[in-house]
C-alpha cells in the first residue's frame, strides 16, 4: 500500500551520499542555466527536494546550483511549478548564510512573494523587517490592477504582523488600515466577469455576469461578504476576503491599538451612559482617522455576518463556513469593544440576539462559546443575558454533545479562561463538575493534562467528596455513556459507541427501575450533594468494561486522583481529611472491574491515606471503629495489599497520646488484637490458587505496628515478644521455604530480630517508635541527650555487653 | 497564527511494522524570541524544527490510534477503497490537543489533526484560534491533496510532488494565512490551479 513504496524512497534519498547529490546538483544547475523549463528540470528538482527534505542533518548544495534556483526565482519566463520547487528548497535549507536574495529583485507581486516566503523562513528578525517594511510599501504603491497582484502581498502583511508586530512604520500602517477598511466594505457586487478568449469562436454577446448571491441562492441584498457567492470573482472581491481573513490579526497586532486620548477619558463615562455619542455620526463620514475607519467597517462587516450566517444554506461546505464565520465575528466583536467601548452598546443587541438563537439550535454548540466569552468578558453591562448562556453551557451542551472531540477540547480550553475562573461564575462552573466530568470520561487521552490543570479550580470543600466518588467511577461513567448512546441514537446514523462491543443485555437490564435510578444518578448534571452506592449498576455495566475507551479512561484515573489529592490537601481541613480517609477504604473494594484498575487506583490511594493522616493526625483515633473493621473485615491482604499496609502503617504512626489525648489504652489494645488476629491468619493459612501469597511487606508492617503500639501499652510486650519469635521461627523454617523467597524470608527474620531487640529495653522502644512531635526538627538530633542514633548505638552496646555476660 | 502544515504517516495500531515519517513539512512560524541570548546556529535550528515536527507527527499518530481503538475500529476492518468512492471525509477521525509550552515548542501550543487511511494531516497554531476555521480548512486541504495526488491510487507516492503540495497551499494557505472561502470561491481557486497544473 502507500507505506511500504513510500519507506524506501525515503530511506533512498536519505542514503544519498555527498557525491551523487553532487551530480544532482550540476544536472540541476545544467538544465535551469540552458532555461529548460520542461520536464527533466521538474523531474530534478522534485528529487532535489526530496534529498534535501528527507533529513534532519542540512544538506550541503553547490553555491551555483543555489545562486541558479535563486536566478530562477526572478526569471519572468520560468512556469509556476518550477519556481515554486525553486522557492521550497530554498527554504528547507534554511536557515542558510549563503542566500543572496532580497526583495528589490522581484518583478511582480508574485515573485515578491515568493522570496518574501524564502526569507522569512530564514528566522532572522532583521530579516523580517526588512521583507514586511518592503512589501507593505509596494502594496500600498501598486497602481496597476494586474492579474492577483495584491492578494500575493496582502498575507506577507499579516504574517509579518504576527511575527514582528513593531516591524512596519506607523505611517504606513496607517494606510493599509484605512485600504483594508475600503476593501471591506466596498467591494463589488457584481460577479466577476468570464475571461472571453476573444478570437473566432468566441460568442457574440458575452453574457452579463448578475449581481452576487447570498449562501441560499437569494440576490445579495448588501455589501460583499465572505459570505457571498458567484460563479466568478473580481479582484478586489478576493481582497475583501483576505482582509477579512487577517482582520482580527492584524486589529491585535499592528493596526489601531489605541483609541485617541480624548476617549480615554470619555470611557468611563460611556460605559454608564445608555447613549454612545461617537457611534451614530460615524457611519457615513470619510473624515475618520484609519484607526477608526477600519474598526468602524469591521463592526458593519461582523454586523452583515451575523445577519448572513441566519441563513440556510443550500451547500454544507456553505453550511460550515456559516458557523466559522459567526465564531470570527463574535471574536472580532468582542476585540472591537475592548479597543473601543463605545461599541459596545451597538454590539450587545446582536449579540442578545445571537445567543437566543444560538440556545435553540443544537448543531451550533460550539459557536456559543466565544458568546460566552464575550459576556464573560463584558459582563456588567449584559448580567442578565450572562447567566442565562452559562446555565445552557453548562447544564445542556455537556450532557448532548461530550462525544464531539472538537467541541470537548474547546469547551476545556474556555473552563480554563481565567476570566472565567476569577469571575462570579465559578461556583456555577464548580457545581457542574459531574457534566464536565463527561467529556474527561470519553476522551480521556486528548483531555487528561487540561483537567489535570483545570483540577485545582473545580475541587471545592463542599463537593469534595462527591467528586472524589465520582472520580474513582469514571470508568463506569464511560460505560454509561456508551450505554446511553446506544439506547438513544437512531439506527440511521452512524454509530458512535464502541461497535466492536455487543451489549444487549446491559440494555434490558438498565429496564429495571432501580437500576435507572443508579443510572441516572450517574449521569447527573449537577452535583447533588449525596452519594449512592452504585455497586449494582457496576455490575450490570460489567459487559461493557472491555471497551477500549473504557479502559483507556481507567488509564488516565490514577493520574487524576494524584491532582486531585494535591488540590484538596492544600485546603482540607480536620473533618474533610477524616471523610475522604474513609471514602478510601470504603471505596477500594467497589471499583468497577476493568483490567488492571484496582491495583493501578489501591496503589494511588495507598499513598494519598498516610497524606491524609497526615494532614489530620486524629483521625485515627476518630476513626478507630472503622480502622478496625476494616482491618479485621479483610480476612488477608487481596490482590496486592497496598491499602492494608498503608493503613496498618498510619495507625501505627498515630495511635498515639501525642497525636490525639482522647487515645486511651483500650484503643490500643483493641487494635493490637485485631491486628495480631490478622497476622497469624495470613501467616497460618496456606497460599493457594484462591487466596494469593501474602507479601512480605504486609506481614513487616504488621510485626512493626503490634510492637509499636506494644511500646505504648507496656503490658502488652510479652505477648508482642512471643509473636516476635513465632516469626522469626516460622521465617526460618523450612515450610516456609517454596512460598516466599529466600530474600523475603530475611527481611521478615532481620526485622524480628531487631523488634525483640528493641523490646528488650521498653522505654527505648517507647523512644525510637514512637517519638515526639518535634523528630522533624533538626536541633532534635544535634542534641547529644536526644539523637537518636546515639541512642541507638548505646542500645546495642548495652545489649551486647548483655549477651555476653549471659552463660551460653 | 499557523506556525506549521505537516503531512505524515498513520499506522493503525502500534503493532504495525514502520514508523511514523513525515512526509512534508511547511514551517511558517518562527521559534527565535528575541530575547534568546544564546547565538543560534542555523545547523541547530533546523535540527530543532525537524525534531519538533516528528514530535507533533508522533503525538498526533498515538491521538489517532487511541481514537480508533475507541472507536472499536480495528486495523482489520480498514480496506484501502478504489479512487472511484469519494472519500468521505466528513467522518474522517479528527480531533484537537494542546502542547505544553516547552513540549516540544517553547510556547504553549494548539494542534488540529485529520487522519484519512495511512496519512495523517495536521495544523500547528497558536492557542486560542479559530477551530471551526482550522477544521475546515484542514478537510479542504485534505480533499484538494488526496484528489490531486491521487493518493488512494495503489502506488501513489507524494514524496516527489511537492510542487503540487505547494502549489495547493499557496492558494489555500498562503503564508500560513486561514482563508474564509466558501464553496464557488474554493471551486473557482481549484479551476484555476488545475489549469495553471495543466501546461
Amino acid at each position: 500500500m502507500l507505506a511500504t513504496g513510500t519507506e524506501s524512497l525515503l530511506r533512498q534519498a536519505r542514503e544519498v551520499g555527498a557525491e551523487e547529490l553532487g551530480r544532482l546538483c550540476a544536472r540541476v544547475s545544467a538544465l535551469l542555466q540552458a532555461e529548460d523549463w520542461g520536464p527533466d528540470t521538474l523531474d530534478a528538482l522534485r528529487r532535489l527536494f526530496l534529498i534535501v527534505a528527507a533529513t534532519k542533518y542540512s544538506r550541503r548544495l553547490e553555491p551555483a546550483c543555489v545562486a541558479l534556483l535563486q536566478t530562477a526565482l526572478r526569471s519572468p519566463r520560468c512556469p509556476e511549478r518550477l519556481q515554486l520547487l525553486c522557492a521550497a528548497v530554498l527554504r528547507e535549507m534554511a536557515p542558510s548564510d549563503s542566500l543572496s536574495l532580497s526583495c528589490g529583485q522581484a518583478q511582480s507581486s508574485w515573485q515578491l512573494g515568493l522570496v518574501a516566503s524564502v526569507l522569512l523562513a530564514q528566522g532572522d528578525p532583521q530579516q523580517v523587517r526588512t521583507v514586511g517594511q518592503r512589501v507593505i510599501k509596494v502594496l500600498l504603491e501598486s497602481r496597476q490592477p494586474e492579474g492577483r497582484s495584491l492578494t500575493h502581498l496582502l498575507p506577507v502583511v499579516s504574517r509579518v504582523a504576527s511575527l514582528a508586530p513593531d516591524a512596519l512604520p506607523e505611517e504606513q500602517t496607517k494606510a493599509l488600515s484605512k485600504r483594508l477598511g475600503d476593501w471591506l466594505r466596498y467591494a463589488s457586487v457584481q460577479q466577476g466577469a468570464a475571461h472571453t478568449s476573444g478570437g473566432f469562436f468566441s460568442t457574440p454577446r458575452a453574457r452579463q455576469p448578475g449581481p452576487v448571491t447570498e449562501v441560499d441562492g437569494t440576490v445579495a441584498t448588501d455589501f460583499f461578504t465572505v459570505l457571498s457567492t458567484g460563479q466568478r470573482f473580481t479582484e478586489d472581491q478576493r481582497l475583501n476576503v483576505q482582509a477579512f481573513s487577517m482582520l482580527r490579526t492584524w486589529l491585535l497586532q499592528a493596526g489601531p491599538a489605541h483609541p485617541s486620548a480624548t476617549d480615554a477619558d470619555d470611557r468611563s463615562e460611556l460605559e454608564g451612559s445608555t447613549v454612545s455619542v461617537l457611534s451614530a455620526a460615524s457611519t457615513t463620514s470619510h473624515l475618520l482617522p484609519p484607526a477608526e475607519w477600519l474598526r468602524e467597517k469591521a463592526l458593519e462587516y461582523c454586523q452583515r455576518l451575523l445577519e448572513q450566517s441566519g441563513r440556510r444554506a443550500l451547500r454544507k461546505a456553505d453550511s460550515d463556513l456559516q458557523k466559522a464565520c459567526l465564531v470570527e465575528a463574535v471574536l472580532l466583536l468582542d476585540l472591537l469593544c475592548r479597543q473601543d467601548p463605545a461599541f459596545l452598546y451597538r454590539v450587545l443587541p446582536c449579540l442578545r440576539a445571537l445567543r437566543a438563537r444560538l440556545c435553540g439550535d443544537p448543531a451550533c454548540a460550539r459557536a456559543l462559546l466565544p458568546v460566552a466569552r464575550f459576556f464573560l468578558r463584558h459582563g456588567e453591562a449584559a448580567a442578565v443575558d450572562a447567566d442565562a448562556v452559562y446555565q445552557h453551557l453548562f447544564t445542556r451542551i455537556p450532557s448532548e454533545h461530550f462525544h464531539s472531540p472538537m467541541l470537548a477540547f474547546e469547551f476545556i480550553q474556555f473552563c480554563r479562561d481565567p476570566l472565567l475562573l476569577l469571575g462570579s461564575n465559578l461556583d456555577l462552573l464548580k457545581t457542574s463538575f459531574p457534566n464536565l466530568f463527561k467529556f474527561l470520561a470519553w476522551s480521556s487521552p486528548a483531555l487528561t493534562s487540561e483537567f489535570v490543570a483545570l483540577l485545582p479550580a473545580l475541587v471545592d470543600a463542599e463537593t469534595a467528596v462527591e467528586m472524589l466518588h465520582l472520580l474513582l467511577d469514571l470508568p463506569s461513567l464511560t460505560a454509561a455513556l456508551d450505554l446511553q448512546l446506544r439506547s438513544s441514537q437512531a439506527v440511521s446514523e452512524r454509530p458512535l459507541w464502541d461497535i466492536s462491543v455487543r451489549a444487549l443485555g446491559c440494555l434490558e437490564a438498565l429496564r429495571d427501575p432501580q437500576a435507572q435510578g443508579l443510572f441516572q444518578h450517574l449521569l447527573r448534571a449537577k452535583a447533588s450533594g449525596t452519594t449512592e452506592r452504585l455497586t449494582p449498576l457496576h455490575q450490570l455495566l460489567q459487559p461493557l468494561a472491555s471497551c477500549a475507551r473504557v479502559v483507556q479512561c481507567a488509564q488516565a484515573v490514577p493520574t487524576l486522583l494524584r491532582a486531585f489529592f494535591a488540590a484538596v490537601t492544600q485546603f482540607a481541613d480536620g473533618a474533610l481529611a477524616s471523610r475522604l480517609a474513609l471514602l478510601l477504604l470504603e471505596r477500594s473494594d467497589a471499583l468497577f472491574q476493568v483490567e488492571g484498575y484496582e491495583a493501578d487506583v489501591h496503589r494511588v490511594l495507598s499513598s494519598q491515606f498516610p497524606a491524609l493522616c497526615k494532614l489530620h493526625p486524629p483521625l485515627v483515633v476518630e476513626q478507630a471503629k472503622e480502622l478496625v473493621e476494616f482491618v479485621g473485615s479483610l480476612g488477608g491482604p487481596s490482590g496486592t495489599g497496598y491499602m492494608l499496609t498503608s493503613v496498618v502503617w498510619a495507625v501505627g504512626e498515630y495511635l498515639s497520646v501525642s497525636w490525639d489525648r482522647r487515645c486511651t489504652a483500650e484503643q490500643i489494645n483493641r487494635f493490637f488484637e485485631a491486628l495480631e488476629a490478622l497476622l497469624f491468619e495470613v501467616t497460618q493459612s496456606r497460599p493457594s490458587a484462591a487466596l494469593p501469597k501474602c507479601p512480605p511487606q504486609v506481614i513487616t508492617v504488621l510485626m512493626t505496628t503490634l510492637t509499636k503500639l506494644a511500646s505504648r501499652s507496656q503490658d502488652l510486650i510479652p505477648r508482642v515478644s512471643l509473636l516476635l519469635s513465632k516469626m522469626r521461627t516460622l521465617a526460618q523454617s523450612p515450610a516456609a521455604g517454596p512460598m516466599h523467597s529466600e530474600g523475603d524470608l530475611g527481611a521478615v527474620r532481620t526485622r524480628a530480630t531487631e523488634l525483640l531487640n528493641l523490646l528488650k529495653m521498653p522505654s527505648v522502644a517507647q523512644f525510637v517508635l514512637t517519638p515526639s512531635v518535634e523528630v522533624s526538627q533538626p536541633r532534635y538530633h544535634r542534641d547529644s541527650n536526644t539523637a537518636l542514633p546515639l541512642a541507638l548505638d548505646m542500645v546495642s552496646r548495652l545489649l551486647e555487653r548483655e549477651a555476653s555476660l549471659l552463660p551460653g | 497564527m499557523v506556525h506549521a502544515f505537516l503531512i505524515h504517516t498513520l499506522r493503525a495500531t502500534n503493532a504495525e511494522e514502520g514508523l511514523c515519517r513525515v512526509l512534508y513539512s511547511c514551517f511558517f512560524g518562527a521559534e527565535n524570541s528575541p530575547s534568546d541570548p544564546q547565538p543560534r546556529s542555523a545547523e541547530r535550528d533546523r535540527l530543532l524544527r525537524k525534531e519538533q515536527m516528528l514530535a507533533v507527527a508522533r503525538q498526533v499518530e498515538s491521538m489517532y490510534q487511541l481514537q480508533q481503538q475507541a472507536c472499536g475500529r480495528h486495523s482489520v476492518d480498514l480496506q484501502p477503497q478504489s479512487s472511484d468512492d469519494p472519500v468521505a471525509l466528513h467522518e474522517a477521525p479528527c480531533g484537537a490537543f494542546r502542547l505544553a509550552p516547552g513540549d516540544p515548542f517553547q510556547e504553549p501550543r494548539t494542534v488540529v489533526w485529520l487522519g484519512v487511511l495511512s496519512i495523517g494531516f495536521a495544523l500547528v497554531l497558536d492557542t486560542h484560534e479559530n477551530l471551526l476555521l482550522v477544521e475546515s480548512t484542514l478537510r479542504l486541504l485534505a480533499r484538494l491533496l488526496l484528489e490531486h495526488l491521487r493518493l488512494l491510487v495503489p502506488g501513489a507516492n507524494l514524496l516527489l510532488r511537492a510542487d503540487c503540495i505547494e502549489g495547493i497551499l499557496t492558494r489555500f494557505l498562503p503564508h500560513g494565512q486561514l482563508l474564509f472561502l466558501n464553496d464557488q470561491f474554493v471551486q473557482s481557486l481549484e479551476k484555476e490551479f488545475s489549469a495553471a497544473w495543466s501546461h
